[in-house]
């Protein structure tokens, strides 16, 4: 039973933490700057874990909008995550309910990604704390040595570490993308839906990839009328 | 930050654990109906594209950075590299580039 358990969660999930790690060093670098105490910026990351609501958090208090507001935005920018964790609970073991509420905390777009693309559709709830527990320390931690040190990485690696969650979303769709048309058929539908809402600016990032992941999913289902074999 | 800026995170970390809680406790046990199980096994790939595009392509200001950091990263995928060296390698690429024409 120790097979896809804990240890494989926290590999699988090194991928994220690498990912997370200029993304969160930014992040405490550039809350030092808005004026938030290490304590404060730290807090923020331990508390709330959501990398693109945290740094539109930062742009609102510059502006100075009103704290309520954040909140309000944070839930929106957020609202996605009831279509994920939706999609998440049929891959995973059934568990008692208390510890579901636990590791809910841990659901990123990240570690969404990671966990349902596992193959079988029981992922193990010790391999989800695995995969949660390394892309949070990652998170926090960063957080505070960005605001610690107050620079960010020279601007070389900067850049080129900027693509490396988006190279792990293409590691992860690649392997279920050969082979089957329908995979392909998913993401490309995707991906041009939430193109044309960027480019025409109908919706803002967080609702263009609900609505873009949502009428590729149900558009698909239609034509095919089949399931994903995973 | 004063006081305030405590009660927003309060607020923030409420609102972002309500979306990633309710699914997965509420349904848990619930068979839901067919269609909607398939839509839901469709989601994983769907959010994928809609992740990487097209906000790979503006990762740094230069535009280059995300069109070749995408077509390494599928490149590298398309071999059976695992995910870690997908990510690694197209890291290596990117930092190349970026030295020698940055």
């Amino acid at each position: 039973m120790q097979e896809h358990g804990f240890t494989s969660g926290l590999k699988a999930g090194a991928s994220i933490a690498i990912g997370y790690f200029p993304v969160a060093l930014t992040f405490g670098l550039l809350a030092k700057t808005t004026g938030l105490s290490l304590i404060e910026a730290t807090a923020m990351s331990i508390f709330v874990f959501a990398g693109a609501a945290q740094y539109i958090s930062l742009s609102l208090i510059t502006a100075g909008v009103l704290p309520a507001l954040i909140v309000v935005n944070t839930f929106i920018v957020n609202i996605r995550h009831f279509l994920m964790t939706a999609a998440l609970n049929e891959k995973m073991q059934p568990d008692a309910r208390w510890k579901k509420a636990l590791y809910a905390f841990g659901i990123t777009d990240e570690t969404f990604t990671v966990l349902a693309t596992q193959r079988g559709d029981n992922i193990r709830t010790s391999f989800a704390a695995g995969v949660i527990v390394i892309s949070y320390g990652s998170w926090v931690s960063f957080t505070a040595l960005g605001h610690l040190i107050g620079a960010s990485l020279p601007a070389f690696l900067q850049a080129s570490m900027s693509i490396a969650l988006y190279a792990m979303f293409v590691g992860l769709l690649v392997p279920s993308m050969k082979g089957n048309r329908k995979v392909v058929s998913l993401a490309l539908i995707a991906a041009l839906f939430n193109s044309l809402f960027y480019f025409t600016g109908w919706l803002s990032t967080g609702w263009a990839i609900m609505v873009s992941t949502l009428a590729s999913a149900i558009l698909i289902e239609l034509v095919s009328r089949k399931g994903v074999a995973a | 930050m004063g006081a305030w800026f405590w009660w927003m995170i309060l607020g923030m970390a409420i609102v972002t654990y309500i979306p990633r809680a309710i699914p997965l406790t509420f349904l848990e046990g619930r068979e839901l109906p067919e269609a909607v199980q398939n839509v839901l096994r469709n989601i994983p790939y769907a959010v994928l594209g809609a992740l990487i595009f097209p906000a790979v392509l503006f990762i740094q200001d230069n535009i280059w950075f995300g069109v070749i950091g995408a077509i390494a990263a599928f490149a590298i995928a398309f071999t059976g590299a695992n995910v870690i060296l997908v990510v690694l390698g197209t890291i290596a690429i990117l930092s190349i580039y970026g030295l020698w024409f940055g």
